[in-house]
């Protein structure tokens, strides 16, 4: 098949950014469309040009770090799956595809498609964790955990902190994979302990790095590979608001 | 150096470790802040050990190519890690896991340092449980097994099909609270370029920032690598597009001996190459074989689909060949049985290189709720990638590169043979053998990082507390750094025609075929001559574009490439210089009757340890030869 692809070309975080169009004959259905992308550029590479620059590493969904704005939607048309997931059965012949790196402002673009995720970083850091320390721990069947919990908690836990929820969020706002690690850590004994004061470390790093609100459209949910659920954000809401009553 | 010196402790096997602990030498907590540490990697092996460094009082240094250290490969990790509970009361202990894996590698590896792995791994599982890690668990509360291959018992902890994943984000929590308390300087978006050494001590390495394309040089008292494995050697491969071994190469072209680099793990169960462009294999999970059936038509070129063949008219040649483990049986195992059938015309798939994973009777007797909570993310997977349900059809596997039981030597202490550098995780040689058994990679990661190294480490660092600060504006470093910048320009200003990544494809493609699941003289030798070719035709003929001055991923492929040359070689060298077939070194050469791996004891009972000699010579074979007195070396029989 054939595609004619409109991706942003950014030199550097300073420079100013455009689409250029690309075109290509060759394509199976087969191929995933990083492996489109690899054929694209080593097209530019052969022709002289600067390849675009993309990120990936695990190529099959886990690692979170390919994230790429496709017509539209974070990791595009495919439900429930990363970038590096999508295949090409997935357009039609002669399709335009639209490619564009995330846009929210705690997301800065550092050269093309690549953009610098750190402020998720600095929010996992802010709380993300429990406060244990390494050695002497319980035996891990002395504190009995129901199964419902323990998969709920796992649910919440798949998150591969890609950013698609901020930068589908017209407030881009990093509510949902805030929730996903507050949500995963009070439903289990041994985050239950800090679940509140994390909730609100959290949120306020969020704040603080130039997310916006949550105002409830759920367009995080609909586009999250991990279809990580809106009830986590509601969560952590009720932690956020126990840790403001306690204050 | 020349003597190799493993440094087992004396005693029985179950007393070293605790031997070793009461003896070693201790770093006061007040000293400790005098100190610091590198530590290049942050898989399952690294991020605990910078996380438990630090805890310690060490000043920390924490390196990651990635943009962030929760996206090293660990987290691709599927299945699970094991541990020697014995939980489900089913005849486990330390001692049994430690004998499963000395017989699963094949009786090539240190006895005591696998013991002691074994011995830890209890540890580990309550610290990652601690973390808010969520395994499995049985309606009644308490954590689930399951098996893993060449094992009869379930030791074997999860999460879903992603305990990689989870592990590694514990882990990485326990960093992220040492980055938030100020005790690791976190450095994302790194490469390692090399290792500097002062005195013959590693004392520092030299990174280049793949923003900004500077390098830089950081310094500290002792280096560790966790940099994982090399699997991407063969360019198709089940591991993350950028998994790569340059760092442990650079520690090698610095004195730092490296063992066993033929011992590879081809898995057997990855979804097969469907055309030329493709870049990775996935990986379908070992712990799909607790229920899926292995299986191809009895009738050779049988191309009717998997549903349509009658069950007496299927030959599930696991089961046939191997009755007391049947799908279960050891990797290497399993892989060599799949090429087997798929080269004697049984194999299925368009292409034939195939063979079919059929989960029908265990939906039929579980029912498809219990397969999905057991498998679902998994059948997921192969669904977006394939197009087909495993729930309706047999998937189609075939084996694909994996894992490397090879890399860095390192003594009991995991130390390397340049004093005060280490080396944790897939990075080492040490608890595999000649071949790995699921879920105890994880294992041994996380127990090298989480409550070994930060051990041993010390014994090394007790007798540095008065060197202060180690100084970057010195000779050694102005070398160093001059090394890896002359490379880069070297790289750019061959200027050629072709892609690095192309390269990378061609010479994975001599390997696999040269010197993956079956290894002969000949053919070796052919492919020493062939990848030596190559890398000419790359040090002419690569095109990097840009600068080393910019983000540059074309820079920094070539720099992995240009690497895996040089590795390539060894790894042929040393599948040349093994002339017996042990784990998944399989040389055709050496077989029993039934075709399996035939192992010589007599003289091959050694780990291969090669010293770099200089650019173009002959690397120097050190031969550590392995004594096994607590387990009787038996010819490994799974039927
Ligand atoms: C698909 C798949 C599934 C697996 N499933 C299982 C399983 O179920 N159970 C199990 O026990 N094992 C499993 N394994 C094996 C296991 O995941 C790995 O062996 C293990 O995670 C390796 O951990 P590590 O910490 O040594 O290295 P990695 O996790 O690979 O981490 C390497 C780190 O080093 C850094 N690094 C590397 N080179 C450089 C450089 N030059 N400069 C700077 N940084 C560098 C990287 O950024 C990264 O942080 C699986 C492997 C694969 C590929
Ligand atoms: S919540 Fe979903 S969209 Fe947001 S970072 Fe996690 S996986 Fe990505």
């Amino acid at each position: 098949m054939k595609v004619k692809l409109k991706i942003w070309r950014q030199a550097n975080a300073k420079a100013k950014g455009q689409f250029k169009n690309y075109e290509l004959d060759d394509i199976q259905d087969e191929m995933s469309f990083l492996e489109m992308l690899d054929a694209l550029n080593s097209k530019l590479i052969k022709e002289g040009e600067n390849p675009v620059a993309f990120e990936n590493d695990c190529r099959e969904g886990i690692c979170g770090t390919c994230g790429l704005f496709i017509n539209g939607r974070p990791h595009g048309p495919g439900e429930q799956i990363a970038t590096c997931q999508l295949h090409m059965r997935l357009f039609k012949d002669g399709e335009t595809i639209v490619i564009e790196p995330w846009r929210a402002g705690g997301f800065p673009i550092i050269k093309d498609l690549v953009t610098d995720r750190n402020a998720y970083d600095k929010i996992m850091q802010a709380g993300g964790f429990v406060s244990v320390n390494i050695g002497g721990t319980p035996d891990s069947n002395a504190v009995l955990i129901s199964k419902e919990h323990a998969d709920e908690a796992m649910d919440a836990a798949s998150c591969i902190g890609c950013g698609a929820c901020a930068a589908i969020c017209k407030n881009s706002s990093a509510m949902l994979f805030i929730a996903a690690k507050v949500s995963q850590l009070a439903l289990l004994p041994q985050g239950k302990v800090e679940a509140s004061k994390r909730a609100k470390r959290m949120v306020a790093v969020m704040d603080e790095l130039g997310f916006g609100n949550c105002s409830n459209t759920g367009a995080c949910e609909a586009e999250c590979p991990k279809g990580i659920s809106l009830a986590h954000i509601a969560r952590l809401n009720r932690e956020f608001l126990k840790a403001n009553i306690k204050s | 150096m020349t003597k190799l010196d493993s440094k087992i402790p004396e005693g029985n096997l179950k007393d070293k470790w605790t031997n070793y602990l009461n003896s070693m030498n201790l770093v006061s907590p007040a000293n400790k802040k005098k100190l610091d540490i590198i530590v290049v990697g942050t898989g399952i092996a690294g991020a605990p050990a910078a996380a438990s460094l630090a805890q310690l009082g060490y000043n920390v240094k924490v390196f990651c190519y990635q943009d962030s250290s929760r996206r090293a490969h660990s987290v691709a990790a599927q299945g699970g890690i094991n541990a020697a509970k014995n939980y489900p009361n089913d005849g486990d202990s330390i001692y049994r896991l430690f004998y499963d894996m000395i017989k699963g590698g094949d009786y090539r590896a240190r006895e005591s340092n696998v013991y002691r792995a074994a011995e830890v791994s209890n540890e580990v599982i309550d610290q990652l449980t601690a973390q808010g890690v969520p395994f499995a668990r049985e309606y009644g509360g308490t954590l689930s097994n399951r098996s893993f291959g060449g094992v009869q018992v379930s030791r074997t902890f999860y999460a879903r099909g992603q305990t990689g994943q989870q592990v590694l984000l514990g882990s990485y929590s326990a960093l992220k609270r040492m980055i938030s308390e100020g005790k690791v300087k976190m450095y994302a978006r790194r490469q390692m370029l090399e290792i500097v050494t002062v005195d013959g001590h590693a004392r520092g390495i030299i990174t280049r920032n793949l923003v900004t394309g500077e390098t830089e040089r950081h310094s500290a008292h002792a280096v560790i690598l966790a940099t994982g494995g090399y699997g991407t050697i063969y360019y198709l491969s089940t591991l993350a597009i950028n998994s790569n071994g340059s760092a442990a190469w650079s520690a090698y072209k610095k004195g730092a001996f490296f063992a066993n680099p033929s011992f590879i793990q081809i898995h057997p169960t990855c979804i097969p190459q469907l055309n030329d462009y493709q870049s990775k294999l996935t990986l379908m999970s070992e712990s799909l074989r607790n229920d899926g059936r292995i299986w191809v038509p009895k009738e050779k070129d049988d191309k009717r689909p998997g549903n349509d063949i009658p069950e007496d008219e299927r030959d599930y040649y696991l089961e046939r060949r191997y009755p007391a483990f049947g799908n279960l049986v050891p990797r290497d195992v399993a892989s060599r049985a799949a090429k087997e059938r798929c080269d004697a015309g049984y194999g299925v798939g368009d292409t034939g290189q195939a063979v079919f994973l059929d989960f029908k009777h265990a939906l039929e007797k579980q029912g498809k709720d219990v397969i999905e909570d057991k498998y679902g993310n998994l059948f997921e997977m192969y669904e977006t990638i394939t197009g087909e349900s495993p729930y309706e059809r047999p998937m189609r596997i075939y084996p694909a590169g994996h894992y490397t039981m090879g890399g860095l030597w390192v003594d009991y202490e995991l130390q390397t043979t340049i004093p005060g550098l280490f080396a944790i995780g897939e990075a080492n040689f040490s608890d595999h053998g000649a071949n790995r058994l699921g879920a105890s990679s994880l294992m041994q990661g996380a127990t090298d990082g989480y409550f070994i190294i930060p051990n041993t480490i010390s014994n090394y660092l007790s007798d540095k507390i008065r060197t202060g600060k180690v100084a970057t504006d010195t000779k050694e470093f102005d070398e160093a750094e001059k090394e890896a910048k002359e490379r880069l320009e070297k790289l750019l200003n061959v200027n050629g025609t072709q892609t690095a990544s192309s390269f990378h494809k061609r010479l994975g493609k001599i390997l696999w075929e040269y010197a993956g699941m079956a290894r002969n003289e000949e053919g070796l030798k052919k492919a020493l001559t062939m990848v030596k070719d190559l890398k000419n035709e790359f040090w002419k003929d690569v095109k990097v574009p840009g600068t080393s001055a910019e983000f540059n991923q074309e820079l920094e492929k070539a720099v992995r490439i240009a690497s895996a040359f040089e590795l390539s070689q060894l790894l042929i060298k040393d599948a040349l210089s093994r002339k017996e077939s042990c784990g998944a070194h399989y040389r055709e050469e050496y077989v029993t009757e039934d075709g399996e791996a035939k192992r010589n004891d007599e003289e091959y009972m050694y780990v291969s340890a090669w010293e770099y000699q200089g650019e173009d010579k002959e690397p120097k074979l050190h031969k550590e030869e392995l004594k096994f007195e607590f387990v009787e070396v038996k010819q490994r029989s799974y039927k």
